[in-house]
């Protein structure tokens, strides 16, 4: 059991950019383009880490600290994440608020570096950040009070294993739209297309991106990196809730969850595709929308 | 299982009260009106009574396909295509919305309501459904959304109906659905002609409407003379 549970942590640090590998080529697909190689992402990274860092003078230690705190933020998170019937290295009840907290801490880090810079640009870019995270983050909260009701469990790793296709069954629309609102939250944590474009190159309409843009070298790495395991974290998150844990073996979960996380990236691909990014003004709706779907589904839990 | 109707209806008001397309949201009252047509179809050996099939269609022919037809031939005559500016934001709506979920939802809950065979989420859905109703007559501007608003109304009445189920009489229930169709149809009539003669249909400017204005010979005249 033990031994299953390090696999678990183990493959989110090596696979995690191998989902974004898999976005681009979703996304190149769609455009009749060729793309970039499954495993850029990999290459980027060693890539960086090779570099030596440059600093802009108007930055204090806080933007020196802030990559490290938020990659080891993140590597804990993962460490909280269980797949179906397989709990977690790390599991306790009330989890689920650690590993909400966690994120919030890597996010706030990562305010405190972008306002750090002096720059306006990255100082909007982190004030649209926090003002979206402010607005998605009850969703989480939501969906994850919803399964802690229905399985009568308080930790991750409790909660995912008891909810079996049984409970798919007793209530399917809840537990849909849990998901549902999950997915946009996915989108949002994750600077995806209808909220925040990766690819844009326009510091005006960044996010994200405008926040790391004074780094370079390791520190890059380190903020792509975490990006990227932030997006396993959600991705296996709702994975778990989609793919009810199953009574076929323990070995045999670990495939199914891995072609699960293969067709949640072709999914997030598949969105950015086919999707425009919203107005900016369009996104705070998007998320109070996703919001409300969290709480709709928490009271009608509650009446029935 | 049996709560999905229930919660698809309090998905849909959620839905209206966040949109501001009314092609989307005459289309969304019409996913309603299918939804309670197959309602009273899953209240125990519904499926065997001959009446209640009959009882079904008819409310589905009513709700889901004439009446957001009616509207949405309205609307095609019409130049509006959206509710632009709501008395209330549509996010600050949502917000009241899910407040207003709480409240039926207490009221659902409370002990002389629940006493009856109807369940608990299906009461919840209907009150707030008539809430939803209520709340977009009052915080939108245009006369089709709050057409829209009075049918979600209309719609909660009907699933409190079809709840209670034996004990509300099928006649009634029929005579309403004739009655609502009347009442759409001629608010329909009404958007119609008050857009052909004003060149809108926002029901904050209705006191400017008069007979005066039959002196005009077109509405562009009318309008250079209110300029």
């Amino acid at each position: 059991m033990k031994t299953i549970s390090c696999i678990l942590p183990l493959s989110a640090w090596l696979l995690a950019p191998l989902m974004l590998g898999i976005i681009n080529r979703i996304k190149a697909f769609f455009a009749g383009r060729q793309g970039q190689s499954v495993f850029q992402l990999y290459y980027d990274l060693a890539k960086l880490l090779k570099k030596g860092s440059v600093y802009s003078r108007t930055t204090s230690r806080v933007f020196r600290y802030v990559p490290s705190v938020v990659l080891s933020a993140m590597v804990l998170a993962t460490l909280m994440i269980p797949w179906g019937g397989l709990p977690a290295p790390v599991s306790f009840a009330g989890d689920l608020i650690l590993l909400a907290y966690l994120l919030g801490a890597a996010r706030f880090a990562m305010v405190l570096a972008a306002l750090d810079t002096g720059s306006s640009f990255e100082g909007m870019g982190a004030s649209r950040e926090v003002q979206f995270a402010a607005l998605a983050e009850p969703s989480l909260f939501l969906g994850m009070v919803v399964l802690a009701i229905q399985t009568g469990h308080g930790g991750l790793s409790d909660i995912f294993a008891s909810l079996t296709s049984a409970s798919w069954q007793s209530a399917p629309a809840l537990l849909f739209l849990v998901a549902c609102s999950w997915m946009v939250l996915l989108l949002c944590e994750n600077s995806r297309i209808p909220i925040d474009d990766p690819n844009t190159h326009l510091e005006l309409t960044m996010i994200h991106e405008v926040m790391v843009l004074d780094y370079g070298g390791p520190d890059l790495g380190y903020m792509l990196y975490a990006a990227a395991l932030k997006l396993w974290i959600f991705s296996a998150l709702l994975v778990n809730l989609l793919v009810p844990s199953q009574l076929i073996g323990h070995w045999m979960q670990i495939p199914l969850f891995l072609v699960g996380m293969v067709i949640m990236a072709t999914l997030v691909g598949v969105v950015e595709s086919i999707m425009a990014r919203l107005r900016l003004m369009q996104v705070p709706n998007l998320l109070i929308g996703a919001g409300a779907l969290g709480a709709m589904v928490l009271i009608l839990k509650l009446v029935g | 299982m049996a709560n999905t109707i229930p919660i698809l209806l309090v998905l849909s008001c959620i839905f209206l009260l966040g949109s501001s397309r009314l092609r989307v949201s005459i289309r969304m009252v019409a996913v309603q009106g299918l939804l309670l047509g197959v309602l009273p179809l899953l209240q125990g050996d519904a499926l065997l009574r001959q009446e209640m099939w009959l009882f079904s269609l008819g409310s589905i022919a009513v709700k889901g396909i004439a009446l957001p037809w009616l509207l949405l031939y309205v609307l095609q005559k019409m130049n509006i295509r959206r509710e632009i500016e709501p008395l209330i934001s549509f996010s600050a709506s949502i917000l009241i919305g899910i407040v207003l979920l709480g409240l039926s939802c207490w009221v659902a809950l409370s002990p002389r309501l629940a006493s009856g065979e109807i369940s608990p989420v299906t009461l919840t859905a209907a009150l707030y459904l008539v809430m939803t109703g209520l709340f977009l007559i009052v915080s939108r501007r245009k006369a089709i959304t709050q057409t829209l608003g009075y049918l979600v109304m209309e719609n909660g009445i009907y699933t409190i109906g079809v709840g209670i189920g034996n004990e509300f009489p099928f006649i009634v229930e029929m005579g309403v659905l004739l009655d609502v169709f009347v009442g759409i149809f001629l608010m329909g009539i009404m958007m119609f002609h008050i857009d052909r003669e004003f060149d809108h249909i926002d029901t904050d400017r209705f006191t400017e409407l008069s007979d005066r204005i039959t002196t005009y010979e077109s509405p562009a005249e009318w309008k250079e003379m209110k300029s």
